[in-house]
């Protein structure tokens, strides 16, 4: 660990490259946990098909580059699938969980976890898969550093993705029915706003952009039916860690997970890469809760 | 209180069901005796989750530590851990049946007794998490000890620990395995009712309708907490030791945390049978092992779609469980009282959750 | 007095049990073999490519007339479940396989964890197991008397690509001392044995290792890894993680332009490298438990080369074998041998004849050690040259001349 350590201090190049990296994958964290947390904002449901509902984009996208489509163009047709699939999905369970307890949105979509998982496993095997870009790959301080481009095209991409979403939330007029069912469902509806349809939009918004996301995942990392259930820790993560409704603090936190991934394979080795996540969402709960339980003392 | 008005004939059969089952089903035994695990995890799942409204997805935690516990005590008393589970993979532990059971024994005991000392250390950290955040909060623990458990050499890490081998026949180990998860679900059973009869399950119920008002009611919540929890780890602690010792060998990933199986199944299977309850995760878990164990074998392939429609199904539509379902069929039967201008349940769905 | 009544009264017992059970493990003119095989979970894909071997040979040996035990003809079958890759079920499964379904004779599950758990239940029930795809030593040192493997132990697996560089060391007029060694390993028990088998060759020609990370079971990113490689520069790094982990590791040591000489990893073809990355997986080591250009025959498969064939035409999905396939096939074989033998079913005779096996087979030699591994044949070590995989040590089996440095371009 120490001789990692040294390793960056003596060749600090190679925080270029982590750091790179961290984001890199970080920009496509942000998008998962984007979703998740308009979901978890707008209708209080705590989606935890998250990560299947990524890998389901990635093995639609690899599907259909088996037919010669690149992964990038199949983006949108993705993510009008997926759109519809999550509005089938949310018709059918996510409407009876509305409202509900707070653990059963958490059970009924563990249950659409496993449900997704098998029907990938049933209809694309279990191999695990990538979809090839073919971009070129960039070297840089003699090799030191090295970027693929498929990594700052996605990374690109995930940047214009969210500003679409974030655009869309502020000048639509679903978006603004959607904020402000957001903020009081009740009022909404005596504004004359069809909760119900602005619910049905933001879980198939939410599934959609999923489904880009796993695009991107599956060409720049590798997929596997049973692969989803890290992406849905590290979206609860990023969510927890920033809070609802926070652009800004979700973009910081899926980074900064990126990020520390990255680092703690380096320093600690491969073995406490996934532990981390799992690790900082614990740390941050525990974090969040002495800070309120400061708070809760100072109103008493 | 919630007085157990169950007739006694009910404890009889099943008493008698349970000592005659293996002989009339020698084949069965092994499974037999994972339904009475799974009972033992309903139940304690639904001390915390039911009666006390703190929904956990980590509870699994303490079946895998206390599984872990034994294994090192049982190795231990023998031979160095270090040596034995180094990645050359020391000889198997054979022992005598004094040896075996003696070790079995004290790893059994000294699991409840580390779960316990567990249980209270995490109560302190996860029961200031309300909600969603303590079912996420605990999800994280079961899943971080079981990277954790992977990274440790001394354990085994990734590769395991072999437990020591069973002296005797293996029906007679069926045998000797099946009396001790019974005699495990029974103790665990009736500790639970006489809990469920005690100012303890008023309290424990009074923190689940509304916390605050618990509190300022002069109940000590977090001790109650901790209390209820400790509970339900002294006994999934043993049931681990002894599930590790009839497994024969402890994994990480597979067989001493298993998350997304046994943890979360025994959520669903107090779901299913009605949370908050005594008799409910008895009969979800009954039902629940059942239905799987028949959609293992016959839809081979499709069984993991099964399972996530059960969930899907009961928890979406059927969230108030057999039993739930049954006290409103037949409230009589259950000494509940209704009062028919009351009893009207239209608008049971409560408005948009807002944020 | 006493003492004869109950010897009696067991031998009594044992016959009614082997009575009973002989009509549940043949049905007919069937012989039932039972298996769990992960067909869900993450060796599904390897456990499919099991499921495949053993049905095809299954269906080669009944076409070609089957099993004759005592002048009858006798078909094979296999009644499977799914162990979802989890030892604890495969365990479990089993006990169920030999106690309800009364079979008595078991192929192997996928994967070292999943035979790990299957070895004490057969011991338990002294049913023999014939297993292809356990090849953790923690299998063979435990004294088991009822399982046997066909394949070579783990630790035999890259151990030859540190044994190549230290020749390769040799004649550029290095110390193979000087040698740096890079790990990369999954955390669970088989790729661990794989690692144990490196590292002992290691210490024997004094190299360093520099790294040594292990890989969760479902990290599906090791760039961290592979930075720290490639600042560190050592002369080989070995890799071992099943098919996820050869997919991980091809697609980013490509995308970071890891540039090390020699590169050995398990699960080359299973992960469909050259498939998947073209010539970015030029150069790569391979070990593999059998290839199709070997000189190994048999009456059943015929040569190598035909059971390449014959499974590709039965299975078109492949463009190459797996290992895990043909090893598969090998091991039902040997059931057709060992019952052809022992001329009978009674579970001992057969046990008794299948540690004596000594045959050749269209997957090399078998002959099982005292401790039930197959000590009988090599493994192989196959280097990727422009896309074809190809034999480069052992140098009695080698084909070709290895290509050193790997090439990056």
């Amino acid at each position: 660990m120490l001789d990692n350590l040294n390793l960056l201090s003596l060749a600090p190049i190679l925080n270029v490259q982590l750091l790179l990296d961290g984001m890199f994958v970080g920009a496509i964290f942000v998008l998962a946990a984007y979703g998740l947390a308009l979901v978890w904002g707008v209708m209080n449901v705590k989606n935890l098909a998250q990560g299947e509902y990524v890998i389901m984009g990635g093995y639609f996208a690899w599907h259909l580059s088996t037919y010669g489509l690149h992964p990038i163009l199949s983006i949108p047709i993705i993510a009008a699938v997926m759109f519809g699939m999550g509005w089938i999905v949310y018709l059918t369970i996510i409407k009876w969980v509305i409202g509900r307890d707070l653990f059963t949105s958490l059970l009924a979509t563990f249950g659409i976890a496993l449900v997704v998982q098998q029907a990938l496993n049933l209809a694309y095997g279990p191999d695990v898969r990538t979809a090839e870009s073919g971009f070129e790959i960039r070297s840089l301080f003699g090799g030191l550093v090295t970027v693929a481009d498929i990594k700052l095209i996605s990374f690109g991409l995930c940047i214009l993705l969210a500003a679409c979403v974030v655009l869309f939330m502020k000048r639509s007029r679903m978006g603004q029915a959607i904020r402000a069912t957001a903020q009081d469902a009740r009022a909404a509806r005596v504004m004359g706003i069809d909760t119900e349809r602005v619910y049905a939009f933001t879980y198939a918004l939410n599934a959609a952009i999923c489904g880009a996301a796993g695009v991107l995942v599956s060409m720049i990392w590798v997929i596997q039916p049973f692969y989803g259930v890290p992406h849905s820790i590290r979206a609860f993560v990023i969510v927890t860690a920033a809070g609802l409704g926070n652009l800004p603090g979700v973009i910081m936190a899926g980074f900064g997970l990126g990020v520390a991934e990255q680092y703690s394979g380096f320093v600690l080795g491969a073995e406490f890469q996934q532990a981390t996540a799992v690790g900082l969402l614990v740390v941050i709960l525990v974090w969040r809760q002495i800070q309120m339980s400061r708070y809760r003392q100072v109103v008493e | 209180m919630q007085n157990d008005t169950t007739p006694a004939w009910v404890y009889i059969v099943i008493a008698t069901a349970g000592v005659v089952a293996p002989l009339l089903f020698p084949a069965y035994t092994n499974q037999i005796a994972f339904l009475w695990l799974m009972v033992l995890f309903a139940l304690t799942w639904d001390l915390v989750g039911g009666q006390m409204g703190y929904n956990s997805l980590g509870n699994i935690f303490y079946f895998g530590a206390g599984m872990y516990i034994s294994a090192v005590v049982q190795v231990g008393m023998f031979t160095d851990v270090g040596t034995y589970t180094s990645a050359r993979g020391g000889e198997q532990l054979v022992l005598g049946y004094f040896d075996y059971f003696y070790s079995l024994g004290a790893g059994v005991l000294l699991a409840a007794v580390g779960c316990v000392i567990f249980a209270v250390i995490l109560s302190r950290i996860m029961f200031g998490l309300r909600g969603p955040y303590f079912a996420i909060g605990t999800l994280g623990v079961a899943l971080a000890a079981r990277e954790l458990a992977g990274t440790w050499e001394w354990i085994g890490g990734g590769s395991g620990i072999a437990m020591p081998v069973y002296p005797g026949l293996p029906d007679e180990k069926s045998l000797v395995f099946y009396g001790i998860f019974f005699m495990l679900a029974v103790v665990t059973f009736v500790c639970v009712r006489w809990l469920y009869s005690t100012r303890f399950a008023q309290a424990i119920n009074a923190i689940r309708d509304d916390e605050a008002k618990a509190e300022a009611m002069g109940i000590h919540t977090l001790r109650h907490k901790t209390v209820a929890w400790s509970v339900s780890a002294f006994f999934l602690g043993m049931s681990g030791a002894v599930f590790g010792n009839l497994t024969g060998f402890v994994e990480p990933l597979e067989v001493a945390f298993p998350t997304v199986t046994f943890g979360i199944f025994m959520v669903v299977m107090s779901l299913l049978g009605g949370k908050g309850t005594l008799w409910g995760p008895v009969i979800g878990a009954t039902l629940f092992h059942v239905i799987k164990e028949v959609t293992w074998t016959y839809l081979l392939g499709w069984q993991w779609v099964a399972l996530g429609v059960l969930i899907i199904v009961n928890v979406v539509f059927f969230q108030d469980g057999i039993m739930g379902w049954m006290q409103s069929r037949w409230p009589e039967r259950f000494g509940i009282t209704v009062d028919a201008s009351m009893s009207s349940r239209g608008g049971k769905r409560k408005g948009g959750a807002g944020a | 007095m006493k003492y004869t009544m109950k010897a009696g009264l067991t031998a009594l017992a044992a016959g009614l049990l082997a009575l009973s059970s002989a009509q549940a493990m043949v049905d007919g003119d069937t012989i039932v073999l039972g298996s769990a095989i992960s067909l869900t979970g993450k060796y599904s894909s390897n456990g499919v490519d099991t499921q495949n071997g053993y049905d095809f040979a299954v269906k080669t040996i009944n076409d070609a007339g089957g099993v004759t035990v005592d002048g009858k003809q006798y078909k094979l079958a296999v009644k499977y479940y799914d162990d979802e890759s989890t030892p604890a079920r495969t365990a479990q499964l089993l006990e169920r396989v030999i106690n309800q379904d009364g079979v008595k004779y078991i192929l192997g599950p996928y994967s070292s964890a999943t035979t790990i758990a299957a070895a004490p239940v057969t011991e338990k029930y002294q049913v023999p197991m014939i297993e292809a795809e356990g090849a953790s030593r923690a299998l063979f040192n435990k004294g088991y008397k009822y399982i046997f493997a066909v394949l070579s132990t783990s630790e035999q697996y890259l151990a030859s690509a540190i044994g190549l560089a230290a020749e390769i060391a040799e004649k550029n007029g290095k110390n193979p001392s000087d040698l740096k060694v890079a790990m990369v390993f999954e955390n669970d028990a088989f790729s661990l044995d794989v690692r144990a088998g490196v590292v002992e060759d290691m210490e024997k020609y004094g190299m360093k290792a520099v790294i040594d990370d292990k890989m969760p079971a479902d990290l599906s990113d090791i760039s961290a890894t592979l930075t720290k490689v490639k600042a560190l520069k050592p002369d080989v790094l070995v890799i071992s993680g099943h098919n996820k982990g050869a997919v991980t590791a091809a697609r980013q040591i490509a995308e970071l332009q890891v540039d090390v000489p020699i590169i050995a990893m398990t699960h080359c073809e299973g992960a469909k490298i050259v498939e998947q990355f073209g010539k970015d997986a030029e150069g790569y080591l391979c070990p593999t438990q059998w290839a199709e250009t070997l000189s190994y025959t048999d009456d059943t498969f015929g040569s190598a080369a035909d059971f390449d064939k014959n499974f590709k035409a039965a299975y078109p999905d492949y463009q190459t074998v797996p290992y895990q396939t043909a090893q598969a096939a090998a091991a039902v074989l040997v059931w057709k041998d060992a019952f052809e033998r022992a001329n009978s079913f009674d579970t001992d005779k057969v046990r008794d004849a299948i540690a004596a096996t000594d045959m050749m087979t269209f997957y090399g030699g078998i002959k099982f050690s005292e401790a039930g591994n197959n000590v009988a044949k090599p493994m192989v070590l196959r280097q990727v040259q422009d896309g074809q995989y190809n034999v480069v040590a052992p140098s009695k089996w080698a084909s070709h001349p290895v290509e050193w440095p790997r090439s990056t371009d």
